[in-house]
């Protein structure tokens, strides 16, 4: 380390399951430059003083959604939180919020890929057509109303700040109901009848109680709260649309 | 949860992090809690109201009596603090209103969100100004 080199505190809360029963801090001084991110800052912990340290990445651009973690108590993306701006310092990086701990930063998922799988996260086109017939056409403002939800890259900070997710895990959780509303939304789709079972049910919209943290952690402006909350209004008209007339077993 | 151990591996679970005092943890939680209790506020100030109309409707004596102890120091205490609460219920519910609606759109483009609760901020400010205007109005 060059003697004028500036320093930074990172304190990184470890769980090593075959060595400790509960997370524990540790403390690592290391050498930084304004362009490094948090990941750069663990990267170079993981290389030159403790190799054991795990947490995941890969794209190093916000673009792939691996790298969340609690920074300061913060759900962020550590490829896009820089250290030049936490000086001076200590950094504390957690494990991802309100997920099982796997080891260090890294987090069991399951329980989130599972609830994705089960939305039918894909366009379920209302008639099937030949390829004859051209491309389905959207108009701006019905692209309007879902690109922003195609934005999702899926990194699960939006779970990290929802406390009802923290309290029931069986909470589908801000991220995947608004990819389920991403697709429900779309002017292509048809399979909102497969979908409004996960909606309508008491884990789904109706477990939100608008604290809204999620919209501002997001990384990609998705605003899933807002894709939940217009959707309990979607759920309360399906109910009473059903009582009038029955979906029976056809949808 | 099962999870699937390597070979030698100890089976190991996952560690679940308590959610104990999850609302102190961060500034946005709190202002929720505070958000959410002002309900309670608002509830107060309703069951005060109905207080004053039930003794309204049983006479002048207790219409006397009712006016009497809204004028109480305690009463305007504990009414300033419900319309402190009130004051925030009304701000953070319309901070909290875009989120809360399907997307608007006007003339093709679409609606922001920081316009409908500047809407919402207005419509407190003029509902406010009719109201204390008509009891202004209506002094004996």
């Amino acid at each position: 380390m060059p003697d004028n080199a500036k320093t930074i505190q990172i304190e990184v809360l470890r769980y090593r399951p075959e060595q400790e029963s509960e997370p524990v801090w540790e403390s690592f001084t290391i050498p930084y430059t304004d362009d490094m991110s948090v990941l750069q800052g663990l990267q170079h912990i993981k290389d030159e003083v403790d190799g054991s340290l795990s947490f995941r990445w890969s794209c190093r651009m916000a673009i792939c959604g691996s790298c969340g973690m609690m920074v300061n108590g913060i759900p962020s993306l550590s490829c896009k939180t820089f250290l030049r701006d936490l000086t001076p310092g200590p950094v504390r990086v957690e494990a991802l919020g309100h997920f099982p701990i796997e080891r260090d930063l890294v987090v069991s998922v399951d329980g989130f890929v599972k609830k994705l799988e089960g939305i039918h996260p894909y366009l379920i086109p209302k008639e099937p057509r030949a390829l004859s017939e051209g491309e389905y056409l959207q108009t701006p403002e019905e692209l309007e109303k879902i690109e922003q939800y195609t934005s999702c890259i899926n990194c699960m900070l939006c779970y990290a700040a929802c406390p009802q997710f923290g309290l029931n895990p069986d909470f589908t959780g801000p991220g995947v109901l608004a990819l389920l509303h991403r697709y429900n939304a779309d002017s292509r789709d048809g399979g909102r009848g497969l979908r409004m079972e996960v909606l309508n049910a008491e884990d789904g919209v109706w477990s939100c109680t608008a604290v809204g943290y999620c919209s501002e952690v997001c990384p990609k402006h998705v605003d899933p709260a807002n894709a939940v909350n217009q959707n309990k209004v979607n759920s309360a008209m399906d109910y009473l649309l059903n009582l009038v007339s029955p979906r029976g077993e056809k949808s | 949860m099962k999870h699937a151990a390597g070979a030698g591996r100890p089976h190991v679970r996952p560690y679940v992090r308590p959610m104990k005092g999850w609302w102190t943890r961060n500034p946005f939680f709190v202002s929720y809690m505070v958000r959410e209790g002002t309900a309670l506020a608002v509830w107060l100030y309703s069951v005060e109201l109905l207080a004053g109309a039930v003794c309204l409707a049983m006479g002048e004596g207790a219409w006397n009596s009712w006016v009497a102890s809204m004028r109480h120091p305690v009463m305007i205490l504990i009414n300033l603090v419900v319309l402190w609460s009130m004051a925030v219920h009304a701000k953070s519910w319309f901070d909290i209103m875009p989120k809360t609606m399907p997307m608007i759109f006007v003339s093709g483009k679409r609606l922001a969100g920081s316009t409908i609760t500047r809407t919402g901020y207005a419509a407190v400010v003029a509902a406010t100004v009719v109201i204390l205007g008509l009891a202004m109005w209506g002094r004996p």
